[in-house]
């Protein structure tokens, strides 16, 4: 069980440092400030690479996200050990993948969002990205658990 | 650098035009008052623009009425320029050279290119007007950061002046590279203009606004040789086809990155062409362009499944546990 514990959380972090650097390679930033420079992060600065990098992040996370609720519920682990910051996160994620799924169907071929549709969703996207940076870093430096 | 001044830009418009009035005014009004009452009354194909590079003289006519049509979207920047940072940002202007027409530019949405080639073991020249090509599914509006580019349900795809912020996203991931920088305009001016930001982008909005109107593109208005036609997709489509039986021609921009809503057909291969022009910044090739947003498109369909592997991935483990526990 500890193993599988462990398992998820290296899976959840990496997926979040894949899904965060190619989620902010979506915006000209890397290339600007030198930092796609860097040896082995020249991909930051191809867009197409980090739109597919981002694709499969969220297909990870998705995955994991269902896999551990389902989990939880199967073994009737009980919400009442989910903690205050557990639920932050829970909602947190729950808006990323909803607005990024959104954005996803809109990126189909001959789907087509109103103008002001599409600017809400990349700015709520963003947003619920930056909230859930600013809770996980809260997380780990003051040590708050998911659950109790 | 083809540079013209405006003084001779309006002889040749008044020559022209005289001319061409007095051959066929009638018909062509009818014709394109007959096309714009058909664009305002089918909106749910997307509108599509056949160019019948045959027919092109290289008249330049459209490039002028491009210009006269959309001066008003044109960008008017503030100078001097902020200073940006880090220093390999780089600053385009092209605001002292707004009569460059032998390329795109912010001020230039649709400029001619000329080829030669062989046909029947004769050298011809062709002469191609070439603009946006306003993608099915358009890369530089699905993956602009912003929303500053919109695609309407006419198929056109057009950027936002007021919202863009002059990245340059669009033109990288365009398979033609086809928007155009100015600096020292728009939003990014009144954000943080030294360190996000470089400008506006420009290219072909295909007269939306006249479109909203019922009106045809001004291109495709003036044109004396009848060389673009526009019109709801599968009609053009069939028009094309037989176009290029007829010609025993080519057709480019059906498959171009899964398709675009600008059918070029021309007599000459489009790899001949190709060789021939002079391409480069500015100036779109001709190459056959594979679809740059099936690969998303592709992981969109994965990502479907993804929900159900996290769901039998928990059912797998609880049904392992319970197996165990017995």
């Amino acid at each position: 069980m500890k193993t599988t514990g462990k398992l998820q959380k290296y899976i959840y972090a990496i997926t979040l440092l894949f899904i965060t650097l190619s989620g902010f390679g979506q915006m000209p930033i890397f290339k600007r400030y030198y930092i796609a420079d860097l040896p082995g992060l020249g991909w930051l600065a191809q867009f197409y690479v980090t739109h597919i990098m981002h694709y499969i992040a969220a297909i990870v996370l998705i995955t994991l996200v269902i896999y551990i609720l389902f989990d939880f519920i199967l073994n009737r682990s009980g919400l009442n050990r989910i903690t205050g910051t557990g639920y932050f996160k829970i909602a947190i994620l729950t808006g990323l993948i909803v607005s990024g799924g959104l954005m996803v169907i809109k990126n189909l071929p001959n789907i087509y969002f109103g103008h002001t549709a599409v600017i809400v969703l990349d700015l709520v996207h963003l947003s619920f990205c930056m909230m859930l940076l600013f809770v996980s870093l809260y997380s780990v430096i003051r040590k708050k658990r998911w659950v109790s | 650098m083809t540079v013209r001044k405006v003084t001779s830009k309006i002889s040749r418009r008044a020559f022209l035009k005289g001319s061409i009035t007095a051959a066929g005014s009638v018909v062509a009004t009818t014709s394109i008052a007959r096309a714009a009452k058909s664009l305002s009354s089918e909106k749910k194909e997307p509108l599509v623009t056949l160019l019948d590079i045959s027919k092109c003289i290289g008249c330049e006519e459209c490039v002028y009425a491009c210009q006269e049509a959309n001066a008003d979207k044109y960008p008017e920047p503030q100078k001097p320029f902020p200073k940006m940072y880090p220093s390999r940002v780089p600053v385009q202007d092209w605001s002292d050279k707004r009569d460059v027409t032998d390329r795109l530019t912010p001020y230039n949405w649709l400029f001619i290119q000329h080829a030669s080639a062989t046909v029947n073991g004769e050298e011809i020249e062709l002469t191609i007007p070439r603009r946006c090509m306003h993608c099915e599914n358009p890369p530089c509006v699905k993956l602009c950061p912003w929303g500053a580019l919109k695609q309407e349900d006419n198929g056109l795809s057009r950027i936002d002046s007021d919202i863009c912020l002059g990245g340059s996203k669009c033109k990288k991931v365009c398979p033609w590279d086809i928007p155009e920088r100015q600096t020292g305009v728009g939003l990014y001016l009144d954000l943080l203009p030294a360190f996000a930001g470089n400008g506006v982008m420009y290219k072909c909005d295909r007269c939306y606004n006249r479109l909203e109107k019922g009106e045809v593109p001004a291109c495709i208005e003036v044109c004396p040789e009848d060389v673009q036609t526009i019109g709801p997709k599968s009609e053009i489509l069939k028009k094309a086809h037989a176009l290029a039986k007829e010609m025993n021609g080519y057709i480019y921009g059906e498959h171009e990155n899964g398709g675009t809503n600008t059918i070029y057909v021309s007599p000459v291969p489009f790899e001949q062409l190709n060789k021939s022009i002079e391409n480069g910044k500015g100036k779109p090739h001709l190459n056959k362009v594979k679809n740059m947003m099936s690969d998303g498109t592709n992981l969109a369909k994965a990502m479907l499944i993804a929900p159900l592997a996290g769901v039998a991935a928990a059912f797998g483990k609880f049904y392992l546990s319970s197996k165990e526990d017995k």
